[in-house]
């Protein structure tokens, strides 16, 4: 078969879900947040619940997320979107609402909001992507950044002394009564995107039977801020990140899961 | 008529409920009515006041410097808003408690012994009512009838089988209310 | 049938907020006007008429929950005092800028910082010049009698969805914790959800049915789209200032002298008007309804009639500007106002026009 018949649509396997636009990702290459969208928008697609689904956009990196994302959203103030959620969720009890947020949105500005709407229950979900790093801005400490690691404001490496250990802000939400599934994934191969795509599928089920809130966590990469190529920023994810921040679920239907 | 009144004391006498039944039963006959009471850090310290404003026009300014009316339950109040009567007005006060007696002469003066009052009827609740009975003997600006019948739209139904009691403890009032010299006590010392 | 009650200011614009439709309410305590929650929580209105009522973790996250039910088409109100506003402002932008409905109350009391918790007209700076960020004004209503309080909750909604703007409601402490008779309009359906998709179809983010998607923000990074969105914000304004300006004249008509005053305030001077033509000093009340729209054109008007204008509030001197911009000039304009909690009196008032205005002679 011939290039020009392989790209025909009949002869395509795999497309783009039309839950994204066809505007450039403003997303470095090889970073994640372009995979995460996807998956969210391919989940939307697939529960074909379009109609009735609801995002709300972050400050940071995904501020821009409506320009990619085809449904109605609504972009929050820096850290507010649990809030928004709330309140979406409340006033339109049969929608599905979902906020896409950062590490520094979601764990350092927005914690008070993250901690009580995932206290309350909300019937929401929440997707959180963590890279350990402010990439709008320009590379500067979030609170995900490792111990050791440099950032713009943490030229030296973050002192555990005096800028405070990486915050876990998933497995402390966790321990909520409130929450109902929560896990952590990561994008970076083609088995960790089937098993992230599993766990946005549940969550927005669990909205679906009015389970109440599901929290996705994402570990992913940014090579820019981190300064690697792409390849190595998953290498260094895999070898850093992930013994920090253990993939997996944490929290299925209410019950913590026993650690082995 | 314009009626403009301070009703001061200790929180926990029914200064703040008093003056909602007056407003009230000012309603009931078609008054215009205003009811601000202090609140806050004031509250904290114990005391508690509330002007009551009746009349039959619009009502500016709900918070006064004069009245025409004190009714003054302790001593810090009596301090504080014995100067605030209007020459001429009325200033009423339960001697319970009290050392310093009022002193003007150009105000009319009354007393009215509500605690003892009430503990004679067998129930402190009904202070308030008493002294309610007291102020309206001297000054009949709402009918007895129109109380009630603020009463009954100021309590919640499951109280209601203790308005024909308030009722017992105005009238009470109305008949033990006297009015209190000045220049007497000034002989008498 | 509408309903007579004798109510605080406070409770009345909670059953009114009821009665006017509202689909949410989002708050955290703060004195002098936690009875609006406590009202609320109390009579249970999910029960009456579905509307949401909750206790946020933060005054943030409160003016946050009525911005993203705002974003749905939902008529959702805040409530604060001073300190708690102040958090709110952020929020408060972000609802100018994204072009969003909503009513924000403030029952102010003293300040700066933690202040006080008894009335203050200290906020008129934060409420009319902006107060959060960026090129925005408020549609500003002071209510002076707690039947104000009722009516201008439903008026509050009217603007903001007639504008797709937020609307505050600026009281105080007396108005708040004082209690009058008011007159409590019908209750009003809540818009159903089907008329809210079909109605603000066009901007609301309802979900993507039959139509391209809604998105709600206040970002533009190119500087000729923010710049586009500024414009359209001011269009707003003006037209608000031509068909939306409300205040009241009381006794102007023969007035040598004016006071200007709003909220309470204004029921103050108003009792000092009676004061002051006792005493055979000519002097009337324009009092203010709206702070923004500002009645500037009446204002430069009467200053052709009288000798000389006192602008009364509870506060150290922050309407005055207003006052004097309006009047050009035209006359002498001076401020009286008592801070920290404490309310002047009528008598107060008085002393003032005589020393401030009349006796320094006007010009």
């Amino acid at each position: 078969m011939e290039v020009i018949d392989i790209i025909k649509p009949e002869n395509q396997v795999f497309s783009k879900t039309c839950l994204m636009t066809d505007a450039t990702l403003s997303y470095c290459p090889g970073c994640g947040h372009g995979t995460a969208h996807n998956l969210v928008m391919e989940v939307i697609d697939e529960l074909g619940i379009v109609e009735d689904t609801i995002g709300v956009a972050p400050v940071g990196c995904s501020v821009l997320a409506y320009d990619f994302m085809n449904v109605d959203i609504t972009q929050a103030a820096h850290g507010r979107a649990p809030a928004l959620a709330t309140a979406i969720s409340r006033t339109w009890p049969n929608k599905y609402i979902f906020t896409y947020q950062g590490d520094g949105d979601l764990a350092a500005i927005g914690t008070a909001e993250t901690i009580h709407a995932c206290n309350r229950g909300e019937n929401i979900v929440i997707i959180f992507v963590n890279n350990g790093i402010y990439g709008m801005t320009g590379g500067q400490m979030a609170p995900t950044t490792l111990p050791g690691m440099r950032t713009s404001t943490s030229p030296h490496g973050r002192e555990i002394e005096t800028m405070g250990s990486p915050l876990k802000i998933t497995e402390l939400i966790a321990n909520l009564p409130g929450t109902y599934y929560v896990t952590r994934q990561s994008v970076h191969t083609h088995k960790h995107v089937r098993k992230a795509k599993k766990a946005i599928k549940n969550a927005f089920n669990n909205t679906r039977l009015k389970k109440g809130l599901s929290f996705i966590e994402i570990v992913s990469n940014c090579n820019s801020g981190w300064k690697m190529n792409p390849n190595e920023s998953n290498n260094w994810m895999e070898e850093n990140m992930f013994p920090y921040f253990p993939l997996g679920d944490i929290k299925v239907k209410g019950k913590l899961k026993q650690k082995s | 008529m314009t009626e403009e009144i301070i009703i001061a004391g200790f929180g926990g006498q029914g200064v703040l409920s008093m003056g909602k039944i007056l407003a009230y039963s000012g309603i009931m006959q078609d008054e215009e009515v205003s009811w601000m009471p202090s609140y806050g850090p004031e509250m904290r310290g114990g005391t508690a006041n509330v002007t009551v404003i009746l009349s039959d026009e619009r009502i500016s300014s709900p918070y006064l410097k004069l009245y025409d009316t004190a009714i003054i339950l302790n001593q810090q109040s009596m301090d504080k808003f014995e100067k605030t009567v209007k020459p001429g007005g009325v200033l009423i006060y339960d001697p319970n408690g009290i050392l310093a007696h009022p002193t003007r002469t150009d105000i009319d003066i009354y007393q009215i012994d509500g605690n003892r009052l009430a503990t004679e009827m067998g129930n402190k609740k009904v202070f308030n009512m008493i002294v309610l009975g007291g102020f309206l003997k001297i000054k009949p600006i709402v009918k007895l009838e129109n109380v009630i019948e603020g009463l009954k739209k100021s309590l919640p139904e499951r109280y209601h089988h203790l308005i024909p009691l308030n009722e017992k403890a105005i009238t009470k009032g109305m008949d033990n209310i006297f009015s209190y010299k000045v220049e007497d006590q000034l002989v008498d010392h | 049938m509408s309903e007579l009650r004798l109510m605080k200011g406070n409770e009345a614009l909670a059953e009114a907020t009821i009665r006017a439709g509202a689909d949410a309410y989002f708050g955290y305590p703060i004195t002098p006007q936690s009875e609006i929650i406590e009202y609320l929580m109390t009579e249970r209105p999910e029960h009456r008429t579905g509307m949401v009522v909750l206790q946020a973790e933060s005054e943030v996250a409160a003016i946050n929950m009525v911005y993203g039910a705002a974003s749905t088409g939902k008529r959702a109100m805040t409530s604060s005092s001073s300190p708690g506003i102040s958090l709110k402002l952020e929020g408060v932008s972000y609802l100018a800028g994204a072009e969003l409905p909503a009513v924000i109350v403030n029952v102010s009391r003293g300040g700066p910082g933690l202040g006080t918790i008894q009335p203050s007209q200290a906020d008129y700076f934060q409420s009319v010049k902006g107060g959060g960020h960026g090129d925005y004004q408020l549609y500003v209503l002071a209510p002076a009698s707690v039947q104000e309080m009722a009516d201008f909750v439903s008026d509050a909604f009217d603007i903001a969805f007639k504008y797709r703007a937020p609307v505050l409601i600026l009281s105080d402490g007396l108005i708040g914790q004082m209690m009058e008779k008011v007159v409590l309009k019908d209750q009003k359906e809540r818009m159903p959800d089907e008329e809210i998709i079909e109605k603000y179809g066009d901007w609301a983010t309802t979900g993507k049915k039959d139509r391209e998607r809604n998105i709600i923000t206040s970002l533009d990074l190119q500087p000729e789209k923010m710049e586009a969105r500024v414009h359209r914000l001011q269009k707003k304004y003006e037209q608000m200032e031509k068909e939306d300006l409300r205040y009241e004249k009381i006794q102007c008509d023969d007035a040598e002298y004016l006071f200007v005053a709003y909220g309470s305030s204004a029921r103050i001077a108003q009792k000092a008007v009676q004061l002051g033509r006792e005493k055979g000093i000519k002097v009337g009340l324009l009092r203010p309804i709206t702070l923004f729209p500002f009645p500037k054109q009446q204002l430069f008007e009467l200053a052709d009639q009288v000798k000389g204008i006192l602008s009364v509030e509870l506060s150290a001197g922050q309407m005055v500007e207003d006052v004097r911009l309006a009047v050009n000039d035209k006359v002498k304009v001076e401020h009286f106002g008592r801070t920290g909690g404490i309310i002047h009196t009528p008598e107060e008032i008085i002393e003032a026009l005589e020393l401030k205005i009349i006796k320094n002679g006007s010009n």
